[in-house]
């Protein structure tokens, strides 16, 4: 067994549930070793980090990091790797992290494999490909395995331990100080659960005509996250940050339920690997009833509203 | 300005895509192929600069392809839309290759052009996926890599570029020469027109090999691959389960599956 690294995903220092995750896989392969990149590192950055077992944490904090893309961290991790032997290195399998995953995998000359459902204790990785249609067990077969793992590929489990911390000094090339950050917009926050990590989504399509309203309430009954399909965000209904699908986000919660959708084949793969899925459709042959755990052919706009009732009368 | 587009020939998705039974790899013969949908963004970008006209010097969009016979049509599609020319890295050596092998055999074909001032890309192939080609290449080629970028501003020497991110809105400059890889949120695709299909017949495209680019043959394809396919499993189709029509208790109905299987 040997170290594996797990690249700390932080907002601000918060560290996010999928590092628990990653840190959570990591204990079956090997000792983790968490990276923390950038500003933020607290006791309770410390605090989640040794709640799920890292046997080491590394803190490199430099400027640099916060003020270009990718690339400072890419360098960073790179050194991290190095410093301690790494045999493994798991990163979130967001779009900053893949595109990390990808340099570290140049730098490294190691193999990379990104979306990972699950990673086993030998490193062999689950993937879901050709929009859910294939299951894919596949392997990097010598050197660092740079992984890039999707939420959601395991339930964190806690496992207390009291992990080292060294101060990483890294040094930051003139190469990766070229995309600089010029202005940041933070997203609004919702007060719902992160789409990503949401065990219920409540999603909208065209077929809302624009009012996610009652999509919001039944999503909000149900203590869920709210999800859109492309057209419902290409018609400027919603966010792009909610898409699901090809070019949005994978979801991959316990209960999928997609009001107003028909089901294209982009969208069904950011959710086919739902556990359950019910459908609200006035279209009694939208192809999405063909996955449905449950159906209702009707209007999703008294539908709706009705399951929220029904739901707020039994949560009472 | 010289811009190369990155445009990936890929299995159609709408189609049934399959593995190679006899070495893992995504069947690119037996199912019809097309332009990677979202590379389609990369193009249009591209033609947009060329139409905005704002360098004095002109501008060159060259479409390029690494892949089998069959890839040619991506960057066809390519010409047709508006590219000037075309090149197709072409190869049997080439079978199998993983994305690190892409990059590298990309970066040098891209070398090959010679003094390019931007490449743009797609956000991810819709075949493989992965959105790590890009970031690769500016690794091999050391040049700045802006990633998931939905809106662009191209100067004589720099770019600007907003980049929607899980958390932030970040806005992003590099100089040029950069690579920029673009969503399918930033702009809408032209079609082709009769004309630019027409034109498309004599634009000249090249056909590199790997001797033509200085690449090791033994550096690319299946065998020198870094990450290795084990497996390859059909899912299940998830099976319909109970559909009913809405008589007025439609909602009732839903909510009672939903506390029958625990979500209430
Ligand atoms: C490269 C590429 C990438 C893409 N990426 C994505 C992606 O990431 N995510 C995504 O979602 N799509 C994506 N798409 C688009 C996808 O192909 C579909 O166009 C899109 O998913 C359709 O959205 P929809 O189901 O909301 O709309 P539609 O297909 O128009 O379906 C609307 C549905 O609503 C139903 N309906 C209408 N009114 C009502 C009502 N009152 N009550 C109940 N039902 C009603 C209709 O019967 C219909 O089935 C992509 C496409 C391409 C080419
Ligand atoms: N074989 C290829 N030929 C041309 N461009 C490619 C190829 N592979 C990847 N690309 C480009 O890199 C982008 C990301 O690909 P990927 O990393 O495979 O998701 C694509 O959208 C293309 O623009």
């Amino acid at each position: 067994m040997g170290e594996i690294l797990v690249l700390v995903d932080h907002v601000d220092g918060v560290v996010r549930k999928t590092t628990t995750e990653l840190l959570t896989i990591a204990r079956r392969a090997g000792d983790p070793v968490a990276v923390f990149l950038g500003s933020g590192y607290d006791d309770a950055a410390r605090q989640v980090l040794a709640s799920y077992g890292a046997t080491k944490v590394y803190v490199a904090d430099a400027p640099e990091l916060e003020e270009f893309l990718v690339a400072p961290k890419a360098e960073a991790l790179a050194q991290a790797a190095t410093a301690c032997g790494a045999v493994a290195v798991l990163v979130t399998a967001s779009a900053e992290g893949k595109e990390i995953a990808a340099r570290l995998a140049v730098k490294l000359g190691s193999g990379v494999i990104t979306d990972a459902t699950d990673v086993a204790a030998d490193l062999t990785t689950t993937q879901s490909v050709f929009a859910g249609g294939y299951t894919v067990a596949a392997q990097v077969p010598s050197g660092v395995a740079v992984i890039a793992v999707k939420p959601n590929a395991a339930t964190p489990e806690p496992s207390p331990s009291s992990p080292a911390e060294e101060k990483l000094a890294v040094t930051i090339s003139d190469s990766a100080r070229r995309a600089r950050i010029v202005a940041r917009a933070p997203r609004a926050a919702t007060g719902r659960p992160e789409l990503t990590e949401a065990a219920i989504v409540v999603s909208g399509g065209r077929g809302t005509g624009g009012d996610f309203g009652p999509v919001e309430e039944l999503a909000d009954a149900l203590g869920g996250a709210v999800g859109a399909s492309r057209a419902a965000v290409d018609s400027g209904w919603y966010p792009h940050a909610y898409q699901v699908g090809q070019t949005g986000k994978t979801v991959s919660p316990q209960l999928y339920l997609a009001a107003g959708i028909s089901g294209a084949i982009q969208h069904r793969a950011g959710m086919q690997t739902s556990k359950t899925i019910v459908a609200v459709n006035k279209d009694p042959e939208a192809p999405i009833f063909a996955m449905a755990d449950f159906g209702v052919v009707g209007d999703l706009h008294t539908i709706l509203p009705q399951v929220t009732a029904e739901v707020r009368k039994r949560k009472a | 300005m010289k811009i190369v587009v990155l445009v990936k020939h890929v299995p159609d998705a709408t189609a049934d895509r399959t593995f190679d039974p006899s070495d893992n790899t995504t069947d690119r013969t037996g199912v019809d192929g097309l332009l990677s949908e979202l590379d389609e963004y990369a193009v249009e970008e591209a033609l947009k600069i060329v139409d905005a006209g704002h360098d004095s010097g002109g501008v060159e969009v060259i479409a390029m392809t690494m892949g089998p016979d069959g890839a040619s049509d991506a960057v066809k599609k390519a010409l047709q839309m508006g590219a000037d020319s075309g090149v197709h890295v072409l190869d049997d050596a080439l079978h199998g290759s993983d994305a690190l092998a892409t990059a590298r055999v990309l970066a040098a074909a891209v070398g090959t052009v010679g003094e390019v001032d931007l490449v743009l890309t797609g956000m991810a192939s819709t075949d493989g996926s992965m959105s790590v080609v890009p970031a690769m290449l500016a690794e091999y080629l050391d040049l700045p890599h802006v990633g998931f970028v939905g809106e662009l501003t191209v100067s004589e020497s720099s770019v600007t570029c907003r980049r929607d991110g899980d958390v932030a809105s970040q806005t992003v400059e590099a100089a040029l020469p950069a690579i920029v890889s673009v969503t399918d949120q930033i702009n809408e695709p032209r079609y082709p027109s009769f004309k630019g299909i027409m034109a498309a017949k004599k634009k000249p495209v090249q056909t590199w090999s790997l001797a033509d680019l200085g690449v090791d043959a033994g550096a690319v394809g299946l065998d020198a691959a870094l990450s290795v396919v084990r497996e390859v499993v059909k899912r299940p189709e998830r099976s319909q389960g109970e559909v009913v029509t809405d008589e007025g208790d439609g909602g009732v109905r839903l909510a009672e599956f939903l506390a029958a299987r625990k979500f209430v």
